[in-house]
C-alpha cells in the first residue's frame, strides 16, 4: 500500500469518526450524570432528519444544523423527562425513543420529501462545505468538543458537579445543588452534540436523509464509550480507531491480501462490538460505569 | 419509600396499559392530524383492514404468532430480572440454525421428521444466542443490555456473512438460501382447514400459530405454576433473597436467557419453516423490537403478552391496509406507535400510576 493510499485512508477513517465522537461524547455527559443513554441512535437519526428537512426548505447547511440541535435535544428532552422527572426506567425509555425516531422520520420523511421517505439529494450550500483533507467545520467542531469536555469534566464546578451526579447523588443533593438542573443540564449536551452527529451524517458525508441511515452509529458510538471507559480523549481515541476500521473495511471490500486472501468485510464490521464485549466482560482492563448511572434518585431515605 | 405504589391487581393489569396505549393512540392521531390525515378514518380503514375479512384475520394472527414468541422471550426474561433487547439477534440466528439443520438432515429424510429438526436447530441457535450475553452477566459482570444491543448487530452481521459466502443459493443477486425441503415447510391454516373440509382464504398464517399459544401455555405453567418459575421470579426480584433461599442465580440468569432466546427462536420458525421456505436477510424486520411493546404491555404475564400481541398483529396487519390506501401514511406509523407505547406504559408508570392509585387505594391516615 503507498502513502497515498494511506493518506486516504486516514482522511475517510477521520471523517468517518466525527459523527462518532458526537455521539460517544453525547453519552459521556449524559452518563456521567446518572442518566443511561440508550437512546443516542435515535437522537442522531432524528437530528439527521432535521437538518436536511431544514436544508432543502432553506437551502442553508447551517439553519440545518440548528434544526438538527433542536429535534435532537427535544428528543433528549423527553428522555430527560421520564428519567429524572418521572424516574421511569432510562433503558426502556431509550429503546422506545428509538423506535420513535425510526418510525417517525421515515414516516415524515415521506409526507415531506415524497420520495420514499428519502430526501431529494442536496448540494451547493444546503450541505456542509470541505475546508480541507476531506474534512469539515464538523471534523473542527468534534475536537474543540472533546477538549471541552475533558477540560469542562475535570475543572470546571458544573464538570465536578455532574459527576458527583453520577457516582453519589445523595451527596450532591445534600451539598444543595440541584441534581435535577444539574442532569437535565447534561442531557441537553447530550442532545446537543447528538444533534451536530446528525447533522454531519446528512448534510456531510451525505448528501441528504435515508430512513435509518444512522445504521447503529449510535450503538457503535455507545460501544466507544464503554472501550474508553468513560473518559474524554480515550474517547477520541476509540471512536478515531473505529472510523479507521470502517474505513479499511470499505477499502479492503473486494480486495484479495497477499498471503491471507479475501478478509470478509464482515469481520472488520464486526470488530467494534466484538471489542466491547471483550471489554465488558474484563478480558482486558475492566470497563466500569458510574456507579449511580441508570438508577433514578429518590430523596427521602 | 421509593416502593412502587400499591394497586389493585386489576388497575395494574388492565387499567395502566389501557391508559398508556390511550395516551400513545392519542399521539398517533395527532400526528395524524399534522400531516393531514383523518384519524378517525385511518382508524376504519385499520379496523376494517385487520378485523374485516376472512385474509385479513389470517394475516393479523400471522403478525400476532411472532409477537406472541417474542413477546414472550421478553418476558420470561424481564421476570428474571433482566431486560433482554437482544430477541431480534436472536431470532436472526434461530433462522440460519433452523436452515443448517434442515439442509443437513435432508441428506438422510424428506419426511416429517424434518419438522422437530428445524425447530430444534432454531431453538438451539436461539438459546445459544441468548445464553452467551446471560453467562457473561452471570459470571463476568457484563450488562446484559449491552451485551444483546452488541449481540444484535453481531447476529446480522454474522448472518449476512453467512448468507452471502456460505449458504446462499447459487446465482442469486440477494443474499438468502435455496429454499427447504417441503417435508419441513409447516402446514398452512388453509391446508389445516382444507383436511377438515372447510375452505378459507390463502394467507400465511401457519401452524406456528398453534405452537405460539403452546409456548405460551407452557411458559404460564414454568413461571407461574412450577418450582423452576419460583426460583426463577425470586432470582428477578433481587439476587440476595434468591441466594439466602439457596437458589443458583447465576445458573437462572443463564438458563432464563437461554429460554428466552429459544421462544425468540419461535419468530424465525413461523417465518422460515412457515411463510418465507428460505432464510432471507433481515427477515427479523424489527419483530424482536415491537416484542419488546408487547411483553410491556401484556405486563410480562402470558395471557397478556398473547392479549397484546392480537393487537399488534392487527395494528400491523391494519397499518399495512392503511399504507395501501393512503399513500402518505406508511407502515412507519405502527413502528412510532410502537415506540409511544414502549415509552408510555415502560418508562412513563409513575405518570399513570399516581393519579390511579389516589383514585382507586383507599386514603390511610398516618
Amino acid at each position: 500500500m503507498d502513502a497515498l493510499a494511506l493518506l486516504q485512508i486516514i482522511e475517510s477513517g477521520l471523517r468517518l469518526s466525527v459523527p462518532l465522537i458526537f455521539a460517544c461524547l453525547a453519552g459521556l455527559w449524559s452518563e456521567k450524570s446518572g442518566i443511561v443513554d440508550i437512546g443516542l441512535e435515535g437522537k442522531m437519526l432524528i437530528a439527521a432528519f432535521a437538518a436536511a428537512v431544514a436544508a432543502f426548505l432553506t437551502g442553508q447547511a447551517w439553519i440545518g444544523v440548528l434544526a438538527a440541535v433542536f429535534a435532537s435535544t427535544l428528543l433528549g428532552l423527553l428522555h430527560g423527562f421520564a428519567s429524572i422527572s418521572q424516574r421511569g426506567n432510562q433503558i426502556i425509555s431509550g429503546v422506545a425513543l428509538n423506535m420513535l425516531a425510526a418510525g417517525l422520520t421515515a414516516l415524515l420523511g415521506n409526507v415531506i420529501f415524497k420520495q420514499g421517505g428519502r430526501s431529494p439529494p442536496l448540494d451547493g450550500a444546503a450541505r456542509l462545505p470541505e475546508l480541507a483533507l476531506g474534512q469539515s467545520a464538523m471534523t473542527i467542531l468534534a475536537i474543540s468538543a472533546v477538549l471541552l469536555t475533558a477540560l469542562a469534566l475535570a475543572r470546571t464546578r458544573f464538570g465536578l458537579r455532574v459527576r458527583a451526579a453520577g457516582e453519589n447523588p445523595a451527596a450532591v443533593d445534600n451539598a444543595g445543588a440541584s441534581l435535577t438542573r444539574l442532569r437535565y443540564g447534561a442531557v441537553i449536551l447530550a442532545g446537543i452534540l447528538c444533534g451536530f452527529a446528525g447533522a454531519t451524517l446528512s448534510l456531510g458525508q451525505a448528501a441528504g436523509f435515508l430512513p435509518m441511515m444512522t445504521a447503529g452509529q449510535g450503538f457503535v458510538a455507545l460501544a466507544a464509550l464503554i472501550f474508553a471507559k468513560w473518559r474524554a480523549w480515550p474517547a477520541f481515541w476509540t471512536c478515531l480507531l473505529f472510523g479507521l476500521l470502517d474505513a479499511v473495511a470499505i477499502r479492503l471490500q473486494g480486495v484479495s491480501l497477499p498471503g491471507i486472501g479475501a478478509i470478509p468485510v464482515q469481520a472488520i464490521q464486526a470488530l467494534p462490538y466484538l471489542f466491547t464485549i471483550v471489554l465488558l466482560a474484563g478480558f482486558m482492563g475492566r470497563a466500569v460505569p458510574p456507579r449511580a448511572a441508570g438508577q433514578p434518585y429518590v430523596k427521602e431515605r | 419509600m421509593s416502593a412502587p405504589l400499591p394497586l389493585p391487581v386489576w388497575v395494574d393489569r388492565v387499567l395502566m396499559p389501557a391508559s398508556a396505549l390511550a395516551t400513545a393512540a392519542l399521539a398517533a392521531a395527532l400526528l395524524l392530524l399534522a400531516i393531514g390525515e383523518n384519524p378517525a378514518e385511518a382508524l376504519a380503514i385499520m379496523l376494517r383492514g385487520a378485523l374485516g375479512s376472512g385474509e385479513g384475520i389470517g394475516f393479523t394472527l400471522y403478525y400476532a404468532t411472532n409477537f406472541i414468541f417474542t413477546g414472550l422471550a421478553v418476558a420470561l426474561a424481564y421476570r428474571a430480572g433482566m431486560f433482554n433487547i437482544g430477541a431480534e439477534g436472536q431470532a436472526t440466528m434461530a433462522g440460519i440454525g433452523a436452515a443448517l439443520m434442515i439442509f443437513a438432515a435432508e441428506r438422510f429424510t424428506q419426511g416429517l421428521l424434518l419438522v422437530p429438526i428445524g425447530i430444534a436447530g432454531a431453538m438451539l441457535f436461539g438459546a445459544l444466542w441468548g445464553a452467551i450475553p446471560g453467562w457473561l452477566q452471570a459470571w463476568r459482570g457484563s450488562h446484559v443490555v449491552i451485551t444483546t444491543i452488541m449481540f444484535n448487530f453481531l447476529a446480522a452481521i454474522v448472518s449476512v456473512y453467512l448468507l452471502v459466502n456460505v449458504m446462499g443459493k447459487e446465482g442469486s443477486m440477494q443474499p438468502e438460501t435455496r429454499l427447504i425441503a417441503d417435508g419441513s415447510q409447516l402446514w398452512t391454516f388453509q391446508a389445516l382447514f382444507a383436511a377438515l373440509g372447510i375452505t378459507i382464504p390463502a394467507t400465511p398464517l401457519n401452524f406456528s400459530f398453534i405452537l405460539a399459544l403452546l409456548a405460551a401455555f407452557v411458559v404460564w405453567i414454568a413461571i407461574e405454576r412450577s418450582k423452576f418459575g419460583f426460583h426463577l421470579r425470586l432470582t428477578g426480584a433481587g439476587n440476595e433473597s434468591a441466594r439466602y433461599a439457596g437458589i443458583d442465580t447465576r445458573r437462572m440468569t443463564v438458563l432464563a436467557m437461554a429460554l428466552s432466546g429459544a421462544l425468540a427462536a419461535g419468530m424465525a420458525v413461523n417465518e422460515v419453516m412457515g411463510v418465507q421456505h428460505r432464510v432471507l436477510i433481515e427477515f427479523s424486520s424489527g419483530y424482536g423490537f415491537v416484542g419488546i411493546a408487547v411483553a410491556l404491555m401484556g405486563r410480562n404475564h402470558p395471557v397478556g403478552v398473547i392479549l397484546s400481541a392480537l393487537l399488534f398483529g392487527a395494528l400491523y396487519q391494519g397499518g399495512a391496509e392503511l399504507a395501501f390506501e393512503r399513500p402518505a401514511i406508511t407502515r412507519d406509523l405502527i413502528v412510532t406507535l410502537s415506540g409511544l407505547v414502549i415509552f408510555c406504559v415502560g418508562a412513563l408508570d409513575q405518570l399513570y400510576r399516581t393519579p390511579l392509585a389516589r383514585l382507586f387505594t383507599r386514603r390511610v391516615v398516618r
